[in-house]
């Protein structure tokens, strides 16, 4: 476990920004509760084994006397970097986008599952749109009920979206909360195997 | 003699009728068995001699032989009844002649219909008598003494495929006979040829193995054992835990969209619920076709599930981790435990996460939990749990349970769950394969890991936390050897107590099991039964650590002195500072006081002293050495920080004086 270097730092940050904008800075800057000291400490960014977490200093201090290769997770993990060297972030970071989203779309009930399976956002599942999404955009996707399901890129403009075809994309996936149950599928297949 | 000549011819007729008669019975009663009925033929013949004999012998006396007759006849069916009548007719008719020829001339009229009245009033009375015998005999029959199977029948229905319907009746009449020994059981076997009998066919009836069964046996009553064999093969209800970390941040939101319509209203719904998150959560489910209502008194945030049209395990709300389907059992070590928040929790075997994140939800995200799991396969699952329900103050490790006191260091956290790797005996209703591949000596495999746990668990606690320094020991398995036992090997090893689990319900655990007598205390354990409390068999116990010092066999004594000056430090009275302020003079009049009190500190020993060779000096010099050369570097660290401490207390004990002195004055003051 290390602290990211500044162009790793770069590459989570620009990719944390897309979807929160200036919320960032809260991100960053917000004090942690975790962790068994008094005073509230902050968050930082720490890499382990490809993955980037997000976690509470305290927390950080604590887990240095577990071994390397025995920690597992530590905090929230928010992403990982590939062999590539890009950063994508993952599921697990969905609260932390969430609190802090700039850019949501709300899905009609009919359309969650089909989110929940992967699929892309088609203008025909838009509940609600927030305004000043430009293509290219993170975008939080959120159920009527204000339930967090995932997020993707935008794929078009709010302003285009009032004059969509039905079945145009509106939002490219990139993860949804029904990874945790298809993970854990595969994860039983490899077992059974 | 005309009376004779009748009498003779009489006597020589009816055997051939009744011979027929005789036939007709035989063959009516047992049509089937061919071999019998011939036997039956000759005993038949045989028997009319005899009668035949009698007749003879009973002369003159008519109404004797009609009496052998009926007796004779009221065995046979209603058909057989009739033939009787008419035969008896025929008698009587006979009567009344041999009573005309030889008469002595009294009226025959009266006497006639005397005699014919007294005959329907006996027969009735016959009848009636025959009636009330064959009733007691069916009664009897039907409450029949059970009879246990001799070797041969057994042999011949081991040949056989068990006949499921006969060993279920079977093993209901030994639970009968058992329960109510005295009276019911047959002569000349014993309680343990029943009980054996039991075994073999609870086995063969339910596929339990010989092990398992017997240990069962042993633990329960058997009607009782009847109840929690026929609890196993159902399911228990699937409940599910509200997660109030998630469901407190949804609340937020749905507050802050209501902000926008109506802002009046508002506020009076933020209140109503925050009272009743587990409602609202209700409520959503329900809406999705899931009939669910609240576990029960005990849990606050436990939803039973009745039946659902959904899949429970892939609803959007479980996706977002708004609960976790849990089995009841599984929220007790947990309550148990009760960790409160900014404290150091380790969950010694964390996977899947369903305890892990239940903690997690108590403390509130605060404090931090060592979430440890040795398998790696399962580590997938649990840091995936954790992520879904929103955990944050987590760090999953892979170690085996018994390193991690070297790992996270020695008296170092608040509280431990140990939710011990075991058996299953306990949830044989989620895992059959339990009943079959079971053996005493996997129990005792289990037990020697589950000790050698515990006393990493208690080695990790800090007996001087503030807020903590409890363990909580839990296992799905009802084996002794796996639960009290190890208990008791713990309370003789370490200097800890136990404690009541803040559970309400549930059997205590036991003092006295066959041959084992435990400690008193355990009593303050919790056994939960499926037939008794509808949830897993489970095993709860919560103990305190009083002290840090490690007990030794060899010098019990010795060690327990130590406790005794160790544990008034953890409360800060005015006597206990007394004798810190004895012990510090020790310290700096003799080295070997000053050893003494490092010892009592938990801390290293001074190994440079030298030590009398007495026998409680001499283990805890072999302690100290042992642990000179594993913490050599420690030990040098730690010197100043006992001064510090040593000057802590005297701040403390400055600012005690300083309060005491103040109330004095208000009072001569006053």
């Amino acid at each position: 476990m290390r602290p990211l270097d500044e162009k790793e730092t770069t590459a989570v940050f620009e990719k944390i920004f897309k979807f929160t904008g200036n919320n960032l800075k809260n991100i960053v800057e917000n004090p942690s509760h975790e962790g068994p000291d008094k005073e509230p400490g902050r968050y930082c960014f720490r890499l382990h084994k490809n993955k980037v977490y997000y976690v509470s200093d305290s927390l950080v201090k604590r887990a240095t006397n577990v071994a390397r290769t025995k920690l597992a997770s530590i905090g929230t993990c928010v992403g990982r970097f590939t062999h590539g060297g890009n950063f994508h972030l993952t599921i697990e970071c969905l609260n932390l986008l969430a609190a802090n989203a700039k850019h949501k779309v709300w899905l009609k009930p009919t359309s969650e599952m089909s989110f929940l399976y992967a699929n892309h956002v088609l203008k025909g599942g838009l509940g609600r749109i927030t305004e000043s999404i430009a293509p290219g955009d993170g975008v939080v996707v959120f159920s009527m009920s204000d339930l967090p399901l995932g997020f993707g890129v935008a794929a078009k403009s709010t302003q285009d979206c009032r004059k969509l075809d039905p079945n145009a994309i509106v939002v490219l996936h990139q993860a949804d909360i029904g990874e945790y149950l298809r993970m854990e599928n595969q994860h039983e297949q490899i077992i059974e195997e | 003699m005309a009376a004779n000549k009748n009498k003779g011819a009489k006597s020589k007729n009816p055997p051939p009728k009744k011979k027929q008669r005789n036939h007709l019975f035989t063959e009516k009663k047992r049509p089937t068995k061919k071999d019998e009925v011939f036997d039956d033929v000759s005993d038949g013949q045989s028997e009319e001699e005899q009668l035949e004999e009698a007749e003879d012998l009973l002369d003159g006396d008519e109404q004797v032989s009609d009496f052998d007759d009926a007796s004779d006849i009221s065995d046979d069916d209603d058909a057989l009844l009739a033939d009787d009548f008419l035969q008896g007719s025929d008698d009587e008719d006979e009567d009344r002649g041999s009573g005309s020829t030889s008469g002595s001339g009294s009226d025959s009229d009266g006497t006639d219909i005397e005699e014919k009245s007294r005959a329907i009033d006996e027969q009735r009375e016959r009848e009636e008598e025959d009636a009330q015998a064959e009733m007691q005999l069916n009664i009897k029959e039907e409450s029949d003494e059970f009879r246990l199977p001799t070797k041969e029948e057994l042999e011949a229905e081991q040949q056989r495929p068990p006949d499921l319907a006969n060993l279920q009746m079977r093993i209901k009449d030994i639970v009968r006979v058992l329960s109510n020994f005295k009276e019911l059981r047959q002569e000349g076997n014993t309680r343990k040829d029943y009980v054996d009998q039991l075994k073999l066919d609870l086995g063969s009836y339910y596929g339990y193995n010989e092990f398992l069964i017997g240990v069962l046996v042993d633990m329960f009553p058997v009607v009782e054992l009847m109840e929690l064999i026929e609890a196993f093969e159902k399911p228990r209800p699937t409940c599910i835990r509200a997660n109030t970390l998630r469901v407190n941040i949804h609340f937020s939101v749905v507050v802050f969209i209501f902000d926008l319509c109506i802002f009046r209203s508002t506020i009076a719904i933020i209140s109503f619920k925050m009272q009743t998150r587990r409602r609202d959560l209700a409520d959503t489910l329900s809406k999705r076709g899931v009939e669910l209502d609240q576990l029960s008194k005990w849990s606050k945030v436990g939803l039973v599930v009745y039946n659902s049209h959904v899949p429970i395990g892939a609803t959007p709300e479980y996706l977002a981790g708004f609960y976790y389907i849990q089995g009841a059992s599984s929220f007790l070590p947990v309550m148990a435990l009760a960790p409160q928040e900014k404290e150091r929790v380790v969950d010694m075997a964390a996977a899947p996460g369903g305890k892990t994140t239940y903690v997690a939800a108590l403390m509130k995200n605060s404090g931090l939990i060592f979430a440890n799991e040795m398998k790696e396969t399962r580590l997938k699952s649990l840091t995936a749990n954790l992520h879904r329900m929103g955990v944050t103050n987590t760090i999953v490790c892979n170690y085996d349970g018994r390193e991690l006191p070297k790992v996270l260091g020695q008296n170092s956290v608040d509280r431990v769950l140990l939710d011990a790797p075991c058996s299953g005996t306990g949830v044989i209703t989620k895992d059959p394969s339990v009943k079959t591949s079971k053996s005493l000596d996997d129990i005792q495999k289990c037990a020697h890991l589950q000790k050698q746990l515990i006393l990493a668990a208690i080695d990790m606690v800090d007996a001087n936390s503030k807020t903590g320094g409890y363990i909580v020991y839990s296992t799905c398995s009802m084996m002794v050897p796996e639960n009290e036992a190890v208990i008791d090997y713990a309370l003789k090893k370490r200097d800890v107590k136990v404690v009541p689990c803040g559970l309400d319900f549930g059997c205590p655990g036991y003092i006295r099991f066959r041959e084992h007598r435990f400690h008193t205390s355990l009593e303050n354990t919790r056994r939960f039964y499926p037939h008794v409390h509808n949830m897993d068999g489970f095993f709860v116990a919560k103990l305190k650590k009083m002290s840090n010092t490690k007990k030794n066999l060899v010098s019990s004594d010795g060690s327990e002195t130590v406790e005794q000056t160790q544990r008034p430090e953890e409360i800060h009275s005015d006597e206990d500072n007394k004798k810190e302020l004895e012990q510090q003079k020790m310290k700096k009049q003799s080295p070997k006081g000053k050893k003494k009190s490092l010892k009592v500190k938990g801390l290293s020993g001074n190994g440079k002293v030298e030590s009398p060779p007495t026998l409680k000096n001499r283990d805890r010099s072999e302690n100290g050495k042992v642990e000179l050369a594993a913490t050599s570097k420690k030990r040098k660290r730690k010197f100043p920080s006992k001064e510090e401490i040593s000057k802590a207390r005297e701040e403390k004990r400055k600012a005690m004086r300083g309060k005491k002195k103040q109330p004095k004055e208000d009072k001569t003051g006053i």
